[in-house]
């Protein structure tokens, strides 16, 4: 009586949802910045050795689980080994968590695209003040940029105790966002299979445009020769390496299951070992690329402030002492700056704390990443380009396209496990189940469209996924080679594919990628015990700038709550399955 | 003597004028000078009780290369200044005439201590996101609804299909005329033709 299992169309169809799951947002906003942190150039010598080490071999393994078990992440996993249900149960817990915060991503985006059709953007210039003879303070001291993101966007409240209420913007976004997802996933691989052509190439298209753009900014030059000039020395820092594998190992999306579920839509004759290479050299070629788009607008951006620095000081030094408009240039400036300096020392030391100090490398140096960059760097680039508007609309579209083809990975990771449960799915139709899983998520996602969301945010994005992710994986790769039997997993793969398993891939997932694993988890485990307790950022609006504060106890719990929730689902199925097997020779052996 | 920097009623000028107008800029002479008294004593005239402002009763002093200078207004008899009050209105009434007389905008011709009005943003009745939003939001909808009933359509059919003769099909089709109160018989046996061959096929591929 088993029901055929729906299939991609073809398998170009699973190489597009794989890679419109795997390239992220992550891809633009994280990697870039990584680059920046870790000299540069050189740091691609970690992440590519990282990328052959351990990113392929398991996103490798993730897809040959998939391809061989044909179900979900749940169902594979028991399949294994009863006892390893757990691991597709964390999985789907830590997807469900993933996809109630990642969405609200794509609802911002959405509210940035639907602010980009007016003239001028509204974040490119301060509100008025009251009596109309200046600007809003808060933006002042700010940015317009940032006064657009913390006050009209997040409104955020000056700290996480106070939550304020749900706000009717963002909240439509979110909602609108949810329908978004709905729409593409509501029909199974049947619907995303032919989504995916456009999340997946789409924001290729976006990035090449922008590439053309960027490089004939004025700056480019100086934004690209930062990012590669290498800085040899960061080579020996091991937070490079630790920073790198993190990296590559979040950014192809291993452990939520995602995969597994893409995977189990496939003909099991299908050469997942020429697909897992292909996915993860096009993810990590994506990063590269975006880079250079990322750092040719941090250029222009720079040396745009740069300038605008220079053009300030040389008013205030006009203005002081009258010197004739237009006298003073770039050029000239340090000269005359030394010139006044000895002819009037009292009136240019009275005005030398207001002078700033202007420095291309210092503006080239702010380093920022994830929201930070894409809603205030990004935006302060686009709005100083012309014809700000199309390229504002092009950029947040990317947004949208990379947010919701990751969006499609994350639900797949918790509908096919539950369309794959006999109990569920012969009450409820397809559209159904994901309509409640979507609708669960978007009701729950609301508490991010409150005044203190995003510091809510801040905990899901840091702490929700991290840990549990590495723990599932490690403990994926020791049941496939240890408990299955890398024998055995061989010898089903070569009857699958009618390939052999080189030796290669052999020694990853048996030895090199597991030790990996377990040095990051303890890295990152000793990490957050010795910085002690945990901080956060929070918007102080009358200095106009991000402030730490330590997290008030209810806020440690939930992190304590969202990592064990994950993570303890393995040993808890693991001793369900045992105590149940128990039980059960109990009653069997009086009969006997 | 009663204009002088920092002197009681008087007030500093900057002007930016190769700053706004590049290589068009004009050179500050005594003519401008001149225009610029008379745009000061033309704004002082719309004032109550100062209608009798003449060009002469502008004072300029300390003319700077940068160009910068500061001015007074005095009264008929010449002996006494203005109240700032009274000219820093007169300026802020009329700082756009006074703007466009010399190519100049806010930034480049500034009145110390004299803040101008800015201009208000646009603000359209209904902010045009939202509007933007609703066109997505109902092609969303409409998108998800036609979705749905085809899905559930499509599954009737095939509910029904396996359940031998033309029968039981005709009484299908009658149940979905019935249903949506349209007699609609001529649109569904066409659809029924058509998708006959996908049907078998569907049914392989897709589990309920």
């Amino acid at each position: 009586m088993e029901k055929a299992r729906p299939l991609w169309a073809n398998s170009l169809q699973f190489v597009f949802a794989c890679i419109s799951y795997a390239v992220g947002l992550g891809n633009v906003w994280r990697f870039p910045y990584l680059c920046q942190m870790y000299g540069g150039g050189s740091f691609l010598v970690p992440y590519i050795i990282m990328l052959i080490v351990e990113g392929m071999p398991l996103l490798y393994l993730e897809l040959a689980v998939g391809q061989r078990m044909r179900q979900g992440s749940i169902g594979a996993w028991r399949t294994i080994s009863p006892y390893l249900s757990g691991v597709g149960v964390a999985s789907v817990v830590v997807s469900f968590f993933l996809s109630m915060y990642y969405n609200v991503i794509n609802a911002w985006a959405f509210w940035y695209l639907f602010h980009s059709f007016q003239d001028p953007l509204p974040w490119s210039v301060c509100p008025l003040n009251g009596n109309h003879t200046g600007y809003d303070e808060e933006c002042e001291k700010a940015s317009s940029t940032q006064y657009f993101w913390y006050r009209k966007t997040l409104n955020i409240s000056p700290s996480l105790q106070e939550n304020g209420g749900v706000q009717w913007e963002p909240a439509l976004c979110l909602l609108l966002a949810w329908l978004v997802v709905y729409l593409c996933i509501l029909r199974g691989t049947e619907s995303t299979g032919k989504v995916v052509y456009f999340t997946a190439s789409l924001p290729y298209c976006v990035l090449i445009i922008y590439l053309i753009r960027g490089l004939t900014l004025h700056g480019a030059t100086n934004g690209l020769m930062y990012m590669f000039t290498p800085k040899i020395e960061q080579l020996a820092n091991p937070k490079a390496w630790i920073n790198a594998a993190t990296q590559i190992f979040f950014s192809l999306g291993l452990g939520f299951g995602s995969l597994i579920a893409f995977a189990s839509y496939n003909e099991p004759s299908n050469n997942c070992q020429k697909h897992a290479i292909i996915v993860s050299l096009i993810n990590s070629f994506t990063s590269i690329f975006a880079s250079i788009v990322t750092f040719s607008i941090y250029g222009f951006k720079a040396t745009f402030n740069y300038e605008n620095c220079l053009k300030k000081v040389s008013l205030l030094l006009t203005n002081t002492f009258d010197l004739e408009d237009g006298f003073l240039t770039a050029s000239n400036l340090e000269q005359v700056k030394g010139y006044l300096a000895s002819a009037y020392p009292s009136k240019y030391s009275e005005m030398f704390p207001q002078i700033k100090n202007c420095s291309l490398e210092s503006e080239l140096d702010t380093a920022v990443q994830g929201t930070g960059l894409a809603f205030i760097v990004y935006t302060e680039a686009i709005k100083n380009m012309e014809v700000s508007q199309l390229w504002s609309v092009l950029y947040f579209f990317m947004l949208l396209m990379l947010g919701i083809g990751s969006m499609l990975g994350n639900t797949a990771a918790i509908l096919t496990p539950l369309t794959d449960s006999k109990i569920i799915s012969s009450h409820l139709p397809k559209e159904a189940i994901s309509g409640l899983v979507c609708l669960v998520n978007c009701a729950i996602g609301m508490v991010f469209t409150m005044e203190a969301g995003n510091y809510w945010f801040d905990i899901f994005n840091d702490y929700a996924a991290t840990l549990s992710l590495l723990l599932i994986v490690l403990v994926e790769t020791i049941a496939v080679c240890y408990v299955y039997g890398l024998r055995r997993f061989e010898s089903d793969l070569k009857a699958m594919t009618g390939r052999a398993v080189s030796w290669y891939w052999k020694v990853m997932w048996a030895g090199v990628s597991p030790l990996l694993i377990v040095s990051l988890f303890v890295f990152y485990l000793s990490d957050y015990i010795l910085t002690g307790t945990l901080k956060y950022q929070a918007w102080d609006a009358s200095q106009g700038q991000l402030v730490t504060k330590d997290y008030p106890a209810y806020a440690l719990a939930v992190i304590g709550l969202l990592v064990a929730s994950s993570t303890m689902c393995i040993p808890l199925a693991a001793l369900g399955t045992f105590v149940q097997r128990r039980l059960k020779r109990g009653d069997a052996d009086p009969v006997a | 003597e009663l204009c002088q920097p920092g002197a009681e009623n008087a007030f500093k000028v900057r002007l930016s004028i190769r700053t706004a107008l590049g290589d068009k800029a004009y050179a500050w002479d005594t003519n401008e000078e001149y225009l610029f008294k008379a745009m000061v004593a033309f704004s002082m005239r719309k004032v109550p009780n100062r209608e009798a402002t003449e060009i002469s009763h502008v004072l300029l002093c300390n003319v700077t290369q940068r160009v910068s200078f500061w001015f007074v207004v005095t009264d008929p008899s010449k002996n006494h200044t203005l109240p700032a009050v009274e000219v820093q209105s007169a300026i802020r009434m009329n700082k756009n005439r006074i703007n466009n007389a010399f190519f100049l905008n806010d930034q480049t011709l500034e009145f110390l201590k004299i803040p101008s009005t800015l201009a208000p943003p646009m603000d359209p009745s209904v902010p045009i996101w939202i509007i933007i939003f609703g066109v997505i939001f109902c092609i969303i909808i409409v998108a998800i609804a036609l979705l749905i009933l085809s899905g559930i359509w499509q599954r009737r059919r095939k509910n029904k299909e396996p359940s031998e003769v033309d029968d039981a099909e005709d009484k299908c089709e009658n149940m979905i005329t019935i249903e949506n109160g349209i007699p609609s018989d001529p649109l569904d046996m066409k659809g029924g033709h058509i998708n006959d061959a996908f049907m078998t096929e569907d049914e392989r591929l897709t589990p309920l």
